[in-house]
């Protein structure tokens, strides 16, 4: 369906790469969670999941180096759709009378 | 119009039916049309158990008093009714059978893209069917088919941990067949067969695997939510925890919402079969009704806290999704608009499967209608969980979804089966769900308006309500027995019905265009598609002869 393996000489040093800075990322989370850093807690948290779930995306999942459309049309698609789950739900948290 | 007659052929053809025998020949199998046969089967046993739930809910509200069953085996009738209705029959319905059955004839191809994966998601199901199956029978659960928290999470106690990894896994069966049908649309067609000459119903199944695959894994994250707040007490849903519960609304009804139209889509791509079918004309406006699917796929997803005006969500939201709401009812009406144009000086013939196209134009149209009047905030308000709503979703979902599966099971029968199924009785059993539906559920808006609450097993108090729900109940048994009758004679035609022809409604589509019923990879040789969707006045000119692709 791709050309994952165009660029890498050894999509297993690849993998092992990214699942390597993926429990970098775990432990990084879990480092987070001691520390209070008041309002930016959640932005931190969702900051390092993004990032690792981007990984996951890019490399496991192959969309690195996609040159099918079909590939290209699910990840903006899924992108879109995330944005509209996100952005109509702040219409009300956005405006709500929390009083 | 009269269905032609095969002449018996002396040697046995070789079909998906009798190429191999045995449990394990279905059991394993990853030929499409037998995969959805496998799913006709379960997702008709699902249906008579969510039916007989139904049929308790309505003998208990026969009279105003709560004399039949407690208040919570009530609660979890109706909750079972919900969750076995829509998560294991009406979502899977058609396009886990039809679409199963079809999508690769109707595009040329010899299967889905991925067989394999086709018949992982059928053991998803039946996975998630005895999960539920298994819920059922140890208590039930009592928390509606919307499980709210905080009531889910903190109160219930029930067992909503195993109902909700039915739905769970269930909804992956769900996510692989969108997956399937998107990869083989895009990727398998037959030469010559662009998208502007695909069948309607081809659309129709396009639009709804992009809501399976990109609303059902919010459903499951909610599931996961509900399920770590109710185990760990994670603060997501619970205010005490720093958490929110209108969030949990927000998050269920983005894929609720759109899930209505995973089952009204399919059914409208088989109105546009059967509409131009049974009028022997090209539909009216085709690339409208092609992108109306498209449309509605998106704006579904855009109206979802619709179902929220009451739950304290902010007024300014509520605009917005009230505007929203009245914007997905365009692409819906452009569909009913243009389905009528069609039949407009049309060559039109009552078989069966129009008979229950008519009904589902005529219901989805009202159910439509309503849906307006819920996505207005002043009736919104006054209707809000009244059986107003309930009779409201009763027609888009029974009505509509459930007609169209029915319409499209007579249309595709032959094919299905190789038989003809009883047309006399076939077009009384039509007429038999058309008057018991509207018995049952008319009533039920006139109870709403008034002001009767839904999910009451007592209505002691107001007294008055009795009339409508005799209606309503004696309604549910009429429809009760026209659902019954096309399971008894479906039946009895596989093994009594006239053997059909190839063809026996003259019908334009690729999977008319082999046998019935058909081999095992569809088609003896690839089929070259050089003409127009629906060329109805092409194959009724006379002197024309059909290109057979299959023996």
């Amino acid at each position: 369906m791709s050309t994952h393996s165009s660029s890498s000489s050894s999509p297993l040093k690849m993998y092992f790469a990214v699942f390597f800075a993926l429990l970098v990322g775990t432990g990084l989370t879990v480092f987070a969670a001691t520390l209070d850093l008041g309002r930016f807690n959640a932005a931190v948290a969702l900051g390092i999941a993004t990032v690792k779930a981007t990984l996951v995306a890019l490399f496991f999942m192959h969309v690195w180096h996609a040159s099918e459309k079909l590939t290209k049309l699910v990840v903006i698609g899924a992108l879109f759709f995330l944005l509209l789950l996100l952005g109509l739900t702040m219409t009300d948290y956005a405006t709500r009378l929390w009083s | 119009m009269s269905m032609e007659i095969a002449i018996p052929q002396p040697a046995e053809r070789e079909t998906y039916l009798n190429k191999e025998y045995g449990v394990w020949s279905w059991l394993l199998t990853t030929d499409h049309k037998r995969i959805a046969l496998l799913y006709l089967i379960s997702i008709t046993f699902f249906f008579f158990i969510g039916g007989f739930f139904a049929l308790l809910i309505r003998l208990e509200l026969l009279t105003p008093a709560g004399d039949l069953v407690q208040a919570d085996t009530y609660n979890k009738l109706f909750t079972m009714h919900g969750m076995v209705m829509i998560f294991f029959f009406l979502i899977p319905s058609i396009p886990a059978v039809l679409g199963n059955f079809l999508v690769p004839m109707m595009i040329g191809a010899k299967d889905l893209a991925f067989p394999r994966i086709n018949l992982l998601s059928w053991y998803l199901y039946i996975i998630g069917g005895v999960l539920m199956l298994h819920c059922m029978l140890t208590g039930g659960v009592d928390t509606g088919w919307t499980f709210y928290a905080p009531f889910t999470t903190n109160f219930t106690n029930t067992n909503f941990i195993e109902a909700g990894m039915a739905i769970f896994v269930a909804g992956f069966s769900s996510i692989l067949t969108g997956l399937n049908f998107v990869v083989t649309i895009h990727r398998m067609r037959a030469p010559g067969l662009t998208w502007a000459r695909l069948p309607l119903f081809i659309w129709a199944h396009y639009a709804t695997s992009i809501i399976q695959l990109l609303g059902t894994p919010v459903i499951a994250v909610t599931i996961v939510m509900v399920a770590a707040e109710r185990a760990l007490h994670l603060g997501i849903f619970d205010p005490k925890l720093g958490g929110d519960p209108l969030l949990f609304q927000h998050l269920f009804w983005f894929y609720s919402h759109p899930a209505v139209y995973i089952m009204i889509l399919p059914a409208m791509g088989i109105m546009s079969e059967i509409i131009a079918c049974f009028s022997r004309k090209r539909i009216f406006g085709y690339s409208f009704v092609a992108f109306s699917s498209i449309a509605i796929a998106v704006f579904g997803f855009l109206v979802w806290a619709h179902h929220m005006f009451v739950a304290g969500m902010s007024v300014y939201a509520a605009l917005v999704f009230s505007l929203l709401s009245y914007a997905v009812a365009v692409p819906s009406a452009i569909k009913v608009f243009n389905w009528t144009a069609t039949l407009y000086k049309g060559s039109i013939h009552y078989d069966a499967p129009m008979l229950y196209a008519f009904g589902f134009l005529g219901l989805f149209t009202m159910g439509g209608l309503t849906g307006l009047f819920l996505a207005a905030l002043g009736i919104n308000v006054h209707v809000t969980d009244t059986y107003f709503v309930v009779a409201h979703f009763h027609y888009i979902m029974v009505g509509g979804a459930v007609m169209g599966y029915l319409g499209g099971m007579h249309f595709w029968w032959p094919k299905i089966s190789g038989r003809l199924y009883p047309e006399g009785w076939a077009r009384l059993a039509a007429l038999i769900v058309f008057i018991g539906f509207n018995l049952t559920f008319f009533p039920q808006f006139i109870l709403g308006y008034l002001g009767m609450p839904r999910r009451y097993y007592d209505y002691s108090h107001m007294p008055e309500f009795q009339v409508l729900n005799v209606l309503s109940t004696a309604g549910a048994t009429v429809l009760g027995v026209g659902y019954l009758l096309p399971m008894i004679y479906f039946l009895w035609s596989m093994r009594y019905g006239k053997p059909a022809s190839d063809n026996p409604w003259n019908a334009a589509g690729l999977e008319w265009k082999t046998a019935s019923p058909p081999p095992t990879f569809n088609f003896d040789e690839e089929p070259v598609v050089t003409w127009e969707a629906y060329n109805y006045e092409e194959l009724d000119a006379p002197h024309t002869e059909e290109v057979r692709v299959a023996r």
